[in-house]
């Protein structure tokens, strides 16, 4: 593997993180949605990449799911499910966009400070992926905690996700990728079925501390 | 050809589910639907029964050993009283218009699937494919816990969902760092992936990676286990979901999610030079052993009550495997197989109370042993046996849980006694207003449907008075396996 092959991979593995980043201060919800397309896309190069790289032609397959799966329908769909359910206007942060913001560069520095000493056997360019990887998967976390609505906590979810298959694919030759983004598909399926059918617009906890204590059978 | 006979039961154990799955989604009527669910379920113990004398060869996807063989039986056993007691729960459902025809087909066809998964989890010797079936157990309860479609079940469904995932995202990233340390010493591909081989290979994998993955390997099951501080989904999912769910919950999927984390455990064991794992696994289970506890004072809701009693008995069973040593290991295993007995068999109980008071309010239900006193008393029987009081076999299993811990470790096992001593005067004070006191109204329960409910009780009283020669040599034997 030439140097220019590892600059390739980290530019795009980078560039995930990069794109999280964009995800944590999205106050639309369709840009929000674009921008998870986006991030989807992104991935979809760099399993394409990883696949080429290591001669793996399986890893096309998980590749060209991240980009019509994810890139594509997923991201059409909650669109159609957000108009119809009119939230389109606003995301409800639990937390500002500043904290956040701080929150998430800690939570990278973080990753590389655990991954990198620990993952000193390995090659240079696995270590660097593994790295990225997390710090997609942190700022995937942060996304579903900080925000309050259903849409965008599983938006921060498949942005999580698309974390692990980064991780995923940069460990070379794992078995059961493919089949393990099958299942993460069929998770996020579930998911957006989930909110179209039961309109599920909000996380369910409120201010309101009555209500929290009718819904966990607590109010005398 | 002639297939060896622990072949045969494999395929049954993991084919009986998967057919009967298919079977029952095409079934319409609901009683055949109930009474082929409960002839899968007895063919599947069948199985697994037939695995503890046969055992089939070892593949790259598929490991029948001593140590999963106890926790296969053990499921297998509570899903069979579980099917039975589900039969007449439904029913009453039906009745009361709660679910329609068509939810129990789905219902049923679900219960066989996650049969299926757990099955699946418990025999699979790859760690990836472990990670699928959990993931599959994980999906099929959340669409059974809201199956009634209230608010509050929606509610519950999507929060173990959220959660679950998360749980599920975390141990897929801690399974991903074990194979980058195995990849080098094993080669790549599924042999990296054997649990067999990780096991047998450990002292050799970079313990730096493996220290790792096995935090997020615990965090990500230990929330499939309900440990606190990741434990939010399982009171809300108990109490919303059916009851026979509740049952399973507690009963199995808690037990095969902290099956995985003693798989890895197993791994960590073999290499010295590694974080060892019983001290982190020892920390959670107080933890969870003391929150449950304090939380079983304030609850309003039975169900949510001993949905926190699980989590307390989870706690207990994660510690005394954390602690580790023949003894302890003894006493967890132990204590599983009588914590799955008595809990499902007291959520029984409770589906039966919730159905006949119509209310889930502990506030709402007082005098049960007068106004049905035979599942009044069955529920006395049952909340005594899981508040760890003798003659039954929790108090045995705790008994040496607590001695062993003396032994060794003087100050954990007072913290833990009192952990127990919270959780169980939490338990006695909340029974003493469900089952004694003044009340005018009268149930009448036909009996046959509480022999479930008896025979479970049953066993664990025998278990505590008495057990037999062959149960301590084999459980003596896995507990030396556990290390």
């Amino acid at each position: 593997m030439t140097g220019l092959d590892a600059d390739i991979a980290h530019l795009l593995a980078g560039a995930m993180v990069l794109v999280s980043f964009l995800l944590l201060y999205q106050d639309r919800m369709f840009a929000l949605l674009n921008t998870f397309a986006v991030h989807a896309c992104v991935l979809a190069f760099s399993v394409g990449w990883q696949a080429y790289l290591q001669r793996a032609p399986h890893l096309f397959i998980t590749a060209l799911i991240a980009l019509l799966f994810k890139g594509v329908i997923i991201p059409v769909a909650l669109h159609r499910i957000v108009v119809r359910l009119g939230i389109h206007r606003t995301i409800e942060a639990v937390v500002g966009i500043g904290p956040t913001m701080l929150v998430g560069m800690a939570l990278v520095g973080l990753s590389i400070v655990v991954m990198l000493p620990v993952t000193q056997a390995e090659a240079a360019f696995a270590r660097e992926d593994l790295a990225f990887a997390l710090s997609v998967v942190l700022l995937g976390f942060l996304m579903m905690v900080t925000r309050g609505n259903a849409v965008s906590q599983v938006i921060g979810f498949m942005s999580l996700e698309n974390g692990l298959v980064l991780a995923a694919t940069g460990a070379r030759g794992m078995p059961l990728v493919v089949e393990i983004s099958v299942g993460f598909s069929v998770l996020i399926a579930f998911f957006v079925v989930g909110i179209f059918l039961f309109r599920i617009r909000e996380r369910f906890d409120t201010v309101d501390l009555q209500a929290l204590d009718m819904s966990r059978g607590e109010s005398a | 050809m002639s297939l060896a006979p622990g072949t045969a039961a494999l395929i049954g154990l993991l084919g009986v589910p998967a057919l009967g799955a298919l079977v029952l989604t095409v079934t319409r009527n609901y009683r055949l639907g109930a009474a082929l669910n409960v002839s899968f379920s007895a063919l599947t113990l069948l199985s697994a029964l037939t695995l503890y004398w046969h055992r089939p060869e070892l593949t790259l996807y598929l490991l029948v050993d001593d140590v999963n063989t106890v926790f296969l039986i053990v499921g297998a056993r509570v899903a069979l009283t579980t099917s039975a007691f589900s039969a007449g729960y439904i029913a009453h459902e039906l009745q009361t218009r709660r679910l329609r025809s068509r939810d129990l087909r789905f219902y049923h066809a679900l219960y066989q699937l996650l049969m299926f998964a757990m099955n699946l989890a418990l025999v699979s010797n790859n760690i990836g494919l472990m990670w699928v079936a959990i993931e599959l157990a994980t999906l099929t309860t959340v669409v059974m816990v809201g199956i009634y479609r209230t608010n509050a079940a929606l509610e519950a469904a999507w929060k173990y969902f959220i959660l679950g995932s998360v749980g599920i995202a975390l141990a897929l990233f801690g399974t991903i760092l074990v194979y980058l340390a195995a990849e080098e010493h094993l080669g790549q591909g599924m042999s990296a992936m054997a649990w067999d081989r990780l096991a047998a290979h450990s002292a050799s994998l970079d313990p730096a990676l493996l220290n790792l993955s096995f935090i997020f390997l615990l965090l990500g099951y230990g929330t499939k286990v309900g440990l606190v501080p990741v434990h939010a989904w399982l009171p809300d999912a108990h109490a919303e979901g059916p009851t026979p769910i509740s049952a399973v919950l507690s009963g199995l999927l808690l037990n095969v999610a902290l099956f995985a984390l003693l798989r890895y455990k197993l791994i960590m064991a073999g290499n010295a030079s590694v974080l060892a794992p019983g001290p982190m696994m020892v920390t959670m289970g107080l933890l969870s052993l003391g929150f449950a506890g304090f939380m079983i004072f304030r609850r309003r809701d039975i169900k949510r009550m001993f949905a926190y009693s699980s989590i307390e008995h989870m706690g207990i069973i994660t510690l005394a495997f954390g602690l580790g040593g023949p003894l302890a290991n003894f006493a967890g295993l132990l204590h599983m197989a009588m914590h799955s007995l008595t809990k499902s068999s007291i959520f029984f109980g409770v589906g039966y109370i919730a159905q006949l008071e119509g209310t889930q309010q502990i506030a709402d239900i007082r005098g049960l042993t007068q106004s049905a006193p035979l599942l009044g008393w069955l529920l006395v029987v049952g909340v005594v046996a899981i508040a760890g009081l003798p003659p039954f076999g929790v108090f045995t299993s705790e008994f040496l849980l607590v001695t062993s811990t003396f032994a060794r470790i003087p100050w954990l096992a007072i913290l833990l006694g009192l952990g127990l001593i919270i959780g169980f005067s939490a338990m006695m004070l909340r029974l003493h207003g469900l089952a004694f006191g003044a009340t005018d109204q009268r149930f009448s329960l036909p009996a046959y449907r509480l022999a479930p409910m008896a025979l479970q009780l049953a066993i664990v009283a025998a278990a505590g008075i008495y057990l037999p020669g062959p149960v301590v040599a084999w459980f003596r034997h896995v507990a030396r396996l556990l290390g």
